[in-house]
């Protein structure tokens, strides 16, 4: 609860943090005209070059004198989207296929986790980092941030397949998916409807926990100087900028975003915990049984 | 023609020990709007034979042989599309484990209306009328607030109802039911029953029965199957079936049903086990657990016969037919058992069942061919 609560005024900082405007040629329509970051944060010198935290700057200033509290909240904006955005990604391929491979069976099964055993033999960064080159020509993907987003896709969905796939084994074998069967109920609606409603549980907690894993993941992409701009308010990116200054004794550089970091991803497997309790009953009620004994 | 025509159907499982043939040529008949008994133990390839109708065998089994004919169109032959029609329209399945037959995540009437939804292009209002209709049916009382609890709300009987009000959402011309009482305790037993066999009696559906309980049979069946080790080993009307077994395991199955007011300290087994289909027994599949077992029996494996004339059984429903050596005349000593229907009461006798029945021969002391049924209710 309190993992869910930090994660509420986090997103709630990061969608505030700027007005959010759509504008076409004529027009700019404002979507949402708080503004709770008191400077742009790309906006230089705004204070004194690496000051320390003051009344005027919270968290202080970097070296191009940028307000470092306006740069942290706004900096969520990357780093939540890119955390949920990712894991939703991944859900959306590793879901389904997780579901046919272990439905179906047979050479369909085989071919995709043979797929999965392939990508599996990669580290996770490894694979993002060689990823982020290859989707970075794309046009149509933009700025960093869909680059990145893709590339823990295409590293995330793994994971996904392969524990659905396992429950799906076991699921498709209960007599109410034969039952469905029975009564001539098509093969999706049969996936869709009774066998991944009752397998996908450990799914939506191991996505939860991974959507830390996600941003950690990002985090250190960033800090490689993959993906976003260099410059761009991601936290990843700010820690890799704050190097050379914790070298030179400015801590509150490297600290604010790190703790950002750390706060978010806590509360993230916090949540993760929770779902996984309150999604497994039977260890529950086990504990409760060692419990009276 | 008949609804369903089984013909020579064989279904193999390949497994670590070796291919079992579950299911070993059997062929059988059921007409529109008669209720058919398969019986035997576990083990006896009962359940195998009716996924088959349906076609759902899967890995490691196969349907290696035979046909199954609906309506005269082979189901083996039918498109995965076409199949589909089938089943659940015109050929239904109600299962033994009511509880593991509901999915859990929704509520039943949700899931009696996707059966429904799924053969028939019906709005979503129409379809939950005709499930709240079909739970009515079943004899659910309060069904329009029955219909959205979740299957958990429902006790053990009241699920059986429910899964077999999928089973008749769409009003199919054969109700295939696997074991649909086992799970259940007497009095919600005799409930179940009567309700399959209300459905008999009003509609034209017919029902194929599978079950280990003879006396589940005997009162809703009109014929019954004996199957031991994937063979059918008779085959007659239920009455005959019960005042005149012909193949000694019907003998031993009917002796070995517990009877209330029955002196003895000890029930009447069969010796043994059902034998391993890897690697089956030669000649009869009965003879090492048979006490009338001869050598040719261990020699020769008996075709189903007709019991009154001898002759190779044609596959007419209505005889009275058994695989046994006895009948083509190859025992010499024959088959020693008595049969003893005792009727206690006088009542009526609408129920095909008799009171009691004694079957000696389990001693194997004296052999002695006497028939002698002792207080007959006619």
């Amino acid at each position: 609860m309190a993992g869910l609560g930090v994660i509420v005024v986090m997103a709630v900082l990061a969608v505030f943090a700027r007005p959010i405007e759509v504008s076409t040629a004529e027009v700019t329509i404002t979507l949402q005209p708080f503004s709770l970051a008191p400077y742009d944060p790309s906006a230089m010198f705004v204070g004194p070059a690496n000051a320390p935290p003051s009344r005027a700057h919270p968290f202080g200033t970097d070296w191009a004198g940028r307000d470092q509290l306006s740069r942290v909240l706004v900096g969520g904006r990357y780093t939540l989207g890119i955390g949920l955005v990712a894991v939703a990604l991944a859900l959306c391929v590793g879901v389904p296929l997780g579901a046919i491979a272990g439905y179906f069976g047979g050479w369909i099964d085989e071919a995709i986790m043979r797929l999965v055993d392939v990508l599996y033999a990669f580290p996770f960064l490894v694979l993002a980092i060689a990823i982020v080159p290859i989707l970075e020509p794309i046009p149509v993907l933009g700025g960093g941030f869909w680059t990145v987003v893709l590339a823990l896709a295409v590293t995330g969905w793994i994971g996904y397949a392969r524990l659905l796939r396992g429950e799906v084994l076991s699921v498709r074998e209960r007599e109410y998916v034969t039952a469905a069967r029975a009564l001539g109920v098509p093969d999706r609606t049969v996936i869709r409807r009774h066998v991944v409603p009752n397998a996908v549980a450990p799914v939506v907690v191991q996505a939860t926990l991974n959507v830390g894993t996600v941003v950690l993941t990002a985090a250190a992409l960033g800090f490689l100087g993959l993906g976003l701009e260099p410059g761009s308010a991601e936290w990843g990116a700010m820690l890799s900028q704050g190097r050379s200054s914790l070298v030179q004794g400015r801590w509150h550089i490297t600290v604010f975003p790190g703790l950002a970091i750390f706060l978010f991803v806590l509360a993230i497997n916090l949540v993760g915990d929770g779902i996984n309790d309150a999604l497994d009953p039977h260890r529950d009620v086990s504990d409760e049984r060692r419990r009276l004994r | 023609m008949a609804l369903l025509e089984v013909d020579d159907l064989v279904v193999q499982f390949y497994t670590e020990n070796g291919v079992v043939r579950a299911v070993d040529g059997i062929s059988y008949e059921i007409r529109a709007g008669e209720t058919l008994g398969l019986v035997g133990e576990s083990g006896a390839g009962k359940s195998v034979a009716s996924l088959a109708l349906l076609r759902l065998i899967d890995s490691p089994g196969e349907v290696v042989g035979g046909e199954i004919r609906f309506r005269g169109r082979d189901i083996l032959e039918l498109s995965a599309d076409e199949m589909r029609g089938l089943r659940g329209d015109e050929i239904a399945m109600v299962f033994q484990d009511a509880g593991a037959a509901l999915n859990p995540v929704y509520t039943v009437g949700e899931q009696i209306s996707e059966a429904i939804r799924t053969h028939e292009a019906v709005t979503d209002e129409t379809a939950r009328d005709r499930a709240i209709a079909l739970l009515e049916r079943v004899g659910i009382s309060d069904p329009a607030a029955r219909y959205s609890d979740y299957p958990h709300e429902f006790s053990g009987g009241m699920q059986q109802r429910a899964v077999i009000a999928m089973g008749l959402s769409c009003d199919p011309a054969l109700l295939v039911c696997d074991e649909p009482t086992t799970d259940l305790d007497v009095t919600v037993q005799a409930g179940i029953l009567e309700l399959l066999a209300d459905l008999a009696r009003e509609s034209e559906t017919a029902i194929q029965l599978v079950t280990h309980d003879l006396g589940v049979v005997a009162e809703i069946c009109d014929r019954v199957l004996v199957q031991y080790a994937g063979e059918i080993v008779e085959r007659a009307p239920v009455e005959e079936l019960y005042y005149d077994p012909k193949h000694p395991y019907t003998v031993g199955l009917l002796a070995s049903i517990p009877r209330l007011g029955d002196g003895r300290g000890r029930l009447t087994t069969i010796p043994g086990t059902t034998p391993d289909l890897v690697d089956p027994p030669t000649g009869c599949r009965f003879h090492p657990r048979c006490p009338y077992a001869e050598d040719v029996c261990a020699r020769r494996r008996p075709p189903l016969v007709e019991t009154e004339s001898g002759s190779p059984d044609d596959g007419d429903p209505d005889t009275h037919a058994a695989a046994c050596l006895e009948y083509t005349g190859d025992l010499e000593d024959g088959l020693d058992y008595e049969v003893q229907v005792r009727d206690e009461s006088d009542e009526s006798t609408e129920s095909n069942e008799p009171d009691e029945r004694r079957l000696g021969g389990n001693d194997g002391a004296e052999r002695t061919r006497e028939r002698d049924p002792t207080g007959d209710p006619r």
